[in-house]
């Protein structure tokens, strides 16, 4: 659908496709940086931790080894207490290319999504990331999609509630 | 249940006889056997479709009492809408610490890495 974006500089922002047949959701976003470091801010727990927890909350990681069966595991915390975490495997780290792994929520430890990055070279030192990622079925998708994957609260969140309610 | 609501609107159009339905209905009202006749199937098979759909709060009866006309609400598609767009932004804020990252990491000049050595 949008496979002729390769040009379009001014599509920076993140994209989000979400398949009505199947149980996916696709996160495209470009990154005015080369791949390989593109890649080092994905593996890098120093680095991670710096951008991958939501807004409102800090981060915690309590583990993150980024290779070829290795595994992680990090917690969203509010004021100092956990609210969430996260964990799951590494099935394949492919330096600079792409990573493979599985994701579990621990508020629904029996639900697991496989999550399929890639790193796409595009010149000039920008990159492209195309995250899949695959759950059971469309209700996870959608509960997925409705939470915003976090359990924190967003700007927002409280109107379009507001406006959910109305309905 | 706000979410609950979702998952229903999500699960009413994971069927395609019922996406088609939708199609048809935002070019305009139908009744039931309008919208049954070009499926090989029964008027019976299609008002349960349109109960699913109804449930969901995709679709109304308008008032015309005889007929009974299926109306498409449309306001729910912008609230789908609304609802993706959420998470994308979710995904976007996410993406802009990053990208401040990647400046950062620009400022301190990495040594560069050799990815072509065997590990």
């Amino acid at each position: 659908m949008s496979t002729n974006a390769t040009h379009e500089a001014a599509t920076r922002e993140t994209t989000i496709e979400a398949d009505p047949n199947l149980p996916t959701i696709r996160i495209v976003r470009d990154f005015d940086a080369p791949r390989d470091k593109v890649f080092r801010a994905w593996t890098d727990p120093e680095l991670v931790v710096q951008w991958l927890g939501p807004k409102s909350t800090e981060m915690r990681i309590d583990q993150w080894n980024a290779r070829t069966g290795g595994n992680y595991r990090y917690a969203a915390l509010r004021e100092g207490v956990e609210v969430a975490a996260f964990y799951g495997s590494f099935h394949e780290v492919r330096p600079s290319e792409r990573m493979v792994q599985t994701f579990t929520w621990e508020g629904m430890p029996d639900g697991v999504s496989l999550e399929t990055m890639t790193f796409e070279d595009l010149g000039d030192g920008r990159t492209r990331t195309i995250g899949l990622s695959v759950v059971e079925n469309l209700e996870s998708r959608d509960g997925i999609m409705a939470s915003g994957m976090e359990v924190g609260v967003y700007e927002g969140y409280e109107k379009l509630d507001a406006l959910l309610a109305e309905g | 249940m706000s979410e609950d609501r979702l998952s229903r609107i999500f699960a009413a159009l994971a069927d395609p006889t019922r996406r088609d339905i939708v199609a048809r209905l935002s070019v305009g009202d139908a009744t039931v056997g309008q919208l049954a006749a070009p499926y090989n199937v029964s008027i019976q098979a299609v008002s349960k479709h349109l109960k699913v759909l109804e449930d969901a709060g995709l679709v109304s009866r308008s008032q015309d009492a005889q007929r009974r006309p299926r109306h498409l609400e449309a306001e729910v598609f912008d609230l789908m809408t609304a609802w993706i767009e959420r998470y994308r932004r979710q995904a976007e804020e996410r993406f802009r610490r990053l990208d401040a990252v990647l400046a950062a990491m620009d400022d301190e000049r990495e040594p560069t890495i050799n990815q072509g050595a065997a590990s």
